[in-house]
């Protein structure tokens, strides 16, 4: 029977509170969001904090919106929220490809889109999406609001630059003209996280790529990127040449490692192989050939 | 810490510690054991009951969580001595053979039908993805939902 250390819980009522509360707690404090995480780490004993901020009241920060020419996503989004948004998946084809394979529906109906980067799995699959979106995030504690880049916001497996006292409130999405994006992932089963998956927003003037994002995750990739895959295809045509290479550099610059998923070898395979799929899909969805 | 919520209609109140998780709370503090207690990790989803509007996992929710809200089991579907279609599917499709997986099982069938009341195989299929039937009785679960979708009519309750 699996169940978590004895701990102590507080209903936040407010942003303002749950920052006073992880102020007054420390680091011993951990916030409660969907729990879809948090609460198997603390059956397993992997974590054991002293008291649980539950947020699951702060409705004001589970939201799909515009602003400007941003996708802003309040950080208490489920994940169902998510998949079923019609305006998300309208400028970000790649946040309903993902979300269609996180997990299962039940799970997503409660797991929240803040938790699941904050959790920092280095196996989660919206870190990647985030990454090759080329997205911010939002984060606020008791000296204001600060944002990073979704490339900065993981510090390695399960850590993150969010501090002691602050809270994840909000994911932004650039968009930008002639965009095209989409994820794919292998996993042994439904449900599973993935062995290797791949994410790719791309933006093209004409039949030239602008700019790319590949997003790889599971597979050892620095920042949840492929930068130098990004870097290659960045003022080229995006002819299927094209592509093809740039999912070998993402391939090469990876360092997945063996583990009861899958070899390293395959894996790597995997890491080449989607990224090329990604991008030829998200050129297609560009407008693009 | 005291804890009110609504379950199956009825309001009830019980002291509870904060690490107590749903699934147990329904089974030992109110003696529903219809919500069965599986594989401990999310994964089997024996222990789905709905969370005001959705289904969720209760070996995963604390039951403080569900503070204020309602709570609806496989206990709260028939309504007097009327079944759900999806139970009567379920007898009339043999869709259960150890029974062990089937509330779960029932319970997301009625959210799915509530959302999607003519669903196809494959809409069925993914609706229960992320529930493990040991038996692998799942032909006879899709027909089940499929039958109950025919029936037509909504939740009994």
């Amino acid at each position: 029977m699996q169940v978590p250390a004895q701990v102590e819980y507080e209903k936040a009522t407010s942003l303002e509170h749950a920052i006073g509360l992880l102020r007054r707690y420390g680091p011993a404090a951990r916030i409660l969001a969907g729990g879809h995480s948090l609460i198997p780490m603390m059956k397993l004993r992997l974590v054991q904090p002293d008291v649980l901020i539950d947020i699951n009241g702060l409705t004001d920060l589970s939201y799909i919106k515009l602003a400007g020419a941003e996708l802003r996503i309040g950080a208490l989004t489920r994940h169902a929220q998510l998949l079923e948004s019609a305006l998300a998946g309208e400028h970000f084809a790649i946040l309903h490809d993902a979300e269609r394979v996180i997990a299962d529906p039940i799970v997503r109906n409660w797991g929240t889109v803040g938790g699941s980067l904050c959790q920092a799995d280095p196996s989660e699959d919206l870190s990647a999406a985030f990454a090759a979106m080329k997205g911010t995030m939002i984060i606020e504690g008791p000296d204001g609001r600060r944002q990073v880049s979704a490339r900065s916001f993981h510090t390695g497996p399960y850590e993150t630059v969010v501090g002691p006292a602050e809270v994840l409130t909000e994911i932004r999405l650039p968009i930008r003209p002639g965009g095209g994006s989409c994820y794919l992932k292998v996993a042994r089963r439904a449900g599973d996280w993935p062995v290797g998956a791949a994410g790719a927003a791309v933006w093209l003037a004409g039949d030239v790529i602008a700019d790319a994002g590949i997003g790889l995750t599971a597979v050892g990739a620095r920042h949840f990127a492929a930068a130098e895959a990004e870097e290659f295809l960045r003022g080229r045509p995006a002819t299927t040449e094209t592509l093809a290479r740039a999912g070998a550099l993402a391939a090469a610059h990876c360092e997945p490692v063996a583990d009861q998923r899958g070899p390293a070898d395959y894996k790597r395979h995997l890491a080449g192989e989607l990224t090329t799929r990604v991008l030829r899909q998200a050129v297609a969805r560009a407008g693009g050939r | 810490m005291k804890l009110t919520l609504t379950v199956n209609g009825t309001k009830c109140a019980r002291e509870v510690e904060p690490r107590l998780l749903l699934v147990h709370f329904l089974r030992d503090d109110l003696g529903l054991t219809g919500t069965h207690w599986g594989c401990d990790t999310s994964n089997c989803g024996a222990c789905v009951v709905w969370l005001d509007e959705t289904p969720v996992k209760s070996c995963t929710v604390l039951a403080v969580m569900a503070e204020g809200r309602r709570v609806r089991t496989v206990e709260g579907l028939a309504s007097g001595s009327r079944l759900d279609p999806v139970q009567e599917g379920f007898a009339a499709c043999h869709g259960l053979q150890c029974g062990f997986c089937t509330p779960g099982m029932m319970l997301t069938a009625r959210w799915l039908l509530d959302r999607v009341p003519e669903p196809t195989e494959a809409q069925v299929r993914e609706a229960i993805s992320g529930q493990v039937c040991r038996c692998t009785g799942y032909e006879n679960i899709v027909r089940s939902v499929l039958w109950a979708a025919r029936r037509g009519g909504g939740s009994a309750t």
